[in-house]
Formats: C-alpha cells, sequence, structure tokens
C-alpha cells in the first residue's frame, strides 16, 4: 500500500514549456502543479501541506510573464519578476514606493532573488507582503487560459487564507498596478518577532496624497488581520478629506477595528492584533500626513 | 517515485550532465549524488542560509530549488567560492578573525558573503548586516563573521 501510494505521490512528468500557449495548453489538461520561484511550493510539498499533482510545469522560461513596464496609465509587473528585481527597479522605488518598501523587508537576500510576485499573489497568504501595498495601490491580476485572458481586481482575487479565484487552468501572467496620482505617498510596515525572514504578525500600507492641509485618494490596507489581505474601507473614508489630525487619526484607528476580523494563531493572539493595527495605524497615518 | 528528467548545468565551471528525480532539491543533488557536502542542511526550509549556493550569479538557498530547474545554469558552490581570489580573501578574512567556531554556518556565509563582495553591497557594517539576514549563525554572535566580510571587502585579511 505504501509503495502504490508513493507511486501515485510522485512527479510523472516534468514540463519547461517556452512560450505561453504551449503552458495554457499544458494547463488545460489538468493535474499540473505550477512552479515558479519554489520558495513556497518546496516547502509545503515537503511538508505535506501541498500535494504535487502528476505533472509540474515549470514557467520560469516563459518571456511573456517577464519586465516591468509602463502600459496605458498603468504599470505591468510580469509574474515571474522577482522581489530583487522589484527592489533594484527605478520606476517601482519612485512610483510604487508602497510596493518597494514592502520588497525591502522582505525575507532575506537569498530568498528575495528567487520569489516571484506572481507565486507571492498565488499563494495567497493573508500575510504576503507584496500583497498589502498592491492591494493598496489597486493593482489587477492578470489570469490567462486557452480560451482568453480576465482581469480580476486583487479585492476580488484572495478568497480565503491560501485560496484565490484563480481557476487551475488559469496562469497568472502578470500584476497592472494604476499610477498613483501625483504626489502619493505612503508607509507600508511590518510587524514580527524578527528582523528578517519573519511571516508578519500585522502588516499595514497606508497611503495618501496631500491637498494643501487634507489628505486625498487615502489608501490603507491590512494583512494578517483577516482571512484574506483587505482594504479598511472605513477607516479609510474617516480621513479622506481630513486633516491627518489627533482626532481623525484617532477615530480612523478605531473604524479600522470594524473593518478586519483578526484569529489568534501560533503568532499573536486576535486581541494582540487588534492593538497593533490600531497602534501601527495611528503612527503611519501621522507619518503619512507629513510627507 | 517521481520521474527521472535529463538536466544539463555547469557546477563551479565543469559543465555537467545527469538524470534527477523532479521531486529531488537542489541540496539533495549536491550532497547526495555529486558529494558536493560543502553546502550544508541546516533547516531545509530557507530559514538558515547554510545551504547557499550561487545561481547565475545570485546568492539562492539550494534547499528550496528543485534540481530539475537547474537545467541550462549556472551554479557555484563554496567548493568553487573558495578557488576564487575573492573565496580566498574571504576564507583567510574568516580565518584571521576568528569568525568560525562550529563551522556549519561557514560555507553558507562565504557564499553569500562572495555574492554581497561581488555586487559592491559590502560597504559598511550596515550594509553586511542586511546582506547576511538570511544567514543563521547559533555561536559567534556575528561580530567576527562582520568583521572578516568587511576585512575582506577592503581587500585583505589584514585590513
Ligand atoms: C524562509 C522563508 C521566508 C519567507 N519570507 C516571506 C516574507 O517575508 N514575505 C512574504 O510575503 N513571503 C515570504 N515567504 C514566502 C514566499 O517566499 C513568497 O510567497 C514568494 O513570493 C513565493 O514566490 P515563488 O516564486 O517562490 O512561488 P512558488 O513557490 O513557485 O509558487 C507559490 C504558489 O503559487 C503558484 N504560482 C506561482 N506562480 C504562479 C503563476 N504565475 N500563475 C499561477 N500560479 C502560480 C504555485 O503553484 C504555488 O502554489 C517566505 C518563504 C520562506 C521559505
Ligand atoms: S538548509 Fe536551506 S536555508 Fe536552511
Ligand atoms: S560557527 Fe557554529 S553556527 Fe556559526
Amino acid at each position: 500500500m505504501a509503495e502504490v501510494a508513493a507511486v501515485l505521490d510522485g512527479i510523472a512528468r516534468y514540463v519547461v514549456p517556452r512560450t505561453l500557449d504551449e503552458a495554457l495548453g499544458v494547463l488545460a489538461a489538468g493535474g499540473v502543479s505550477i512552479l515558479a520561484g519554489g520558495t513556497d511550493l518546496m516547502p509545503q510539498a515537503r511538508a505535506g501541506r501541498v500535494r504535487l499533482q502528476p505533472v509540474l510545469i515549470n514557467i520560469r522560461r516563459l518571456p511573456e510573464l517577464t519586465g516591468i513596464e509602463r502600459a496605458g496609465g498603468g504599470i505591468r509587473i510580469g509574474a515571474l519578476v522577482t522581489i530583487t528585481a522589484l527592489r533594484d527597479s527605478a520606476l517601482v522605488r519612485e512610483r510604487l514606493h508602497l510596493l518597494w518598501q514592502a520588497c525591502d523587508h522582505f525575507a532575506s537576500d537569498q530568498i528575495r532573488n528567487v520569489a516571484t510576485v506572481g507565486g507571492n499573489l498565488c499563494n495567497a497568504s493573508p500575510a504576503g507582503d507584496t500583497l498589502i501595498p498592491l492591494l493598496a495601490l489597486g493593482a489587477s491580476a492578470v489570469l490567462a487560459a486557452t480560451g482568453g485572458t480576465r482581469r480580476v481586481p486583487l479585492g476580488e482575487f484572495f478568497t480565503g487564507p491560501g485560496r484565490s479565484c484563480r481557476r487551475p487552468e488559469e496562469l497568472l501572467v502578470a500584476v497592472e498596478v494604476p499610477e498613483p496620482p501625483a504626489g502619493f505617498a505612503g508607509v507600508f510596515c511590518k510587524h514580527g518577532t524578527r528582523p528578517a525572514l519573519d511571516i508578519s504578525t500585522i502588516s499595514l500600507a497606508v497611503g495618501a496624497r496631500r491637498d494643501g492641509t487634507v489628505l486625498r485618494d487615502v489608501r490603507i490596507a491590512c494583512g494578517a488581520v483577516a482571512p484574506t489581505p483587505i482594504r479598511a474601507l472605513q477607516a479609510e473614508a474617516v480621513v479622506e478629506g481630513r486633516a491627518a489630525d489627533a482626532a481623525t487619526i484617532a477615530a480612523a484607528a478605531q473604524a479600522a477595528l470594524a473593518d478586519i476580523h483578526p484569529i489568534s494563531d501560533v503568532r499573536a493572539s486576535d486581541w494582540y492584533r487588534r492593538e497593533m493595527v490600531r497602534n501601527l495605524l495611528q503612527r503611519a497615518l501621522s507619518h503619512v500626513g507629513q510627507l | 517515485m517521481s520521474v527521472n528528467c535529463d538536466i544539463a548545468f555547469t557546477l563551479n565551471g565543469v559543465p555537467r550532465r545527469l538524470a534527477v528525480p523532479a521531486d529531488m532539491s537542489t541540496l539533495e543533488l549536491l550532497r547526495d549524488q555529486l558529494g558536493l557536502t560543502g553546502t550544508k542542511y541546516g533547516c531545509g526550509e530557507g530559514e538558515c542560509g547554510a545551504c547557499t549556493v550561487l545561481v547565475d550569479g545570485a546568492s539562492v538557498n539550494a534547499c528550496l530549488m528543485f534540481a530539475v530547474d537547474c537545467d541550462g545554469r549556472e551554479l557555484v558552490t563554496v567548493e568553487g567560492v573558495v578557488a576564487g581570489a575573492t573565496g580566498q580573501r574571504l576564507r583567510d578574512a574568516f580565518v584571521a578573525s576568528g569568525a568560525v567556531q562550529c563551522g556549519f554556518c561557514t560555507p553558507g556565509f562565504m557564499v553569500q558573503a562572495s555574492h554581497l563582495l561581488g555586487q559592491g553591497r559590502a560597504g559598511g557594517e550596515a550594509e553586511i548586516r542586511r546582506g547576511i539576514e538570511g544567514n543563521l549563525c547559533r555561536c559567534t554572535g556575528y561580530r567576527k563573521i562582520i568583521d572578516a566580510i568587511a576585512t575582506a571587502a577592503q581587500g585583505g585579511d589584514h585590513g
């Protein structure tokens, strides 16, 4: 019996497609595990948390999934772009600074050199570091299948811990980020027990544009405080069009507690996460008010 | 049992061609199949950096990389690093600074440090500390490792 299980568990076919069409054809046939950098897939498969399918497809050689470029009022980031490449990109640093900050805080040099933004999104951890700024920036996932391509706003993409609306036959090709308005600035912060290589206990991306004394285009996204990364829409509404004074900041932090649904787990209790959101959000908002 | 796949890659400058099971890690390929035991197995999950190798010039954790993904790439292990001038400078600096105690983390630090030196990212203590975030050492307290890397970055083992 053990031997039969081992046979069933093994990878029967390994494919390295050279074109997107070829890859989508393999996915359409079903029973496929997708390999990008492998920094989630390898440890998850080894620990038995995911089961490798009979076909392993390595998408690392697909040119259609690479590159960071301006396209149609936004910035298109290929799914295979690594965290190191995002961190080294002048365009990301200047125009998507929230995302850049998350990449600067990400894991370790060795992991950043391999981990892809597509893998981070498709792994769909509520603590995934690029998810929070990308959500705050209003990004969309570009999903391709043999039948065609669709765009899904990240607010609808995540459906639960480790789950997204990506269908098994779909490949994430890119993420498209609308260019933030001129003057948009923000801060990303994450809190864990160790500065490097730590899964966030909570993370926060806060951005806005200063218009005279008030803040506009306010965006607040939180990680690890709900089954998916979330936008704190009620907190955003409190700050929108107001000055970042002490009363507004306190009201926003209070409103955020209604946006989030934290759990207790090995990293922190739900009470602790609420307190962290309240405190970090106040700090981040007063910082953004001064940028 | 997973299917065997033929791969061809360069290992420490030498072209290699062999077959590996599709679910094997690069760390298992190096240690168990090729007998290159300089690369260490610490945690097997990306946390400790003892398995650091260079792939196409960038440092990566061999324990997280599928061996089949080595196909077409250039790998350098600690054995390859110490054969070069930077590696020798690093080795001498590690010895001179007393940066090695039990030595288990040393190969990973050597490979990561060679990557930092190659990229000009060992300019000062803060930069070195950030560069070695992915490497754990249970013995030295890091001070002497940082000193060693700084010394090697300055071009020698005596500063
Ligand atoms: C020690 C360690 C530290 C870490 N630290 C952090 C951290 O600080 N912050 C953080 O956010 N994450 C962290 N991670 C998690 C991981 O590194 C990231 O999620 C990474 O971005 C995953 O990318 P990858 O290319 O390695 O994905 P893979 O492991 O290759 O893939 C991840 C998942 O997405 C699927 N997938 C990948 N690409 C696509 C695609 N284009 N289309 C469809 N499906 C796809 C795969 O099938 C798999 O299920 C850490 C992991 C480890 C091991
Ligand atoms: S063995 Fe690879 S990081 Fe620890
Ligand atoms: S010298 Fe022992 S772990 Fe670093």
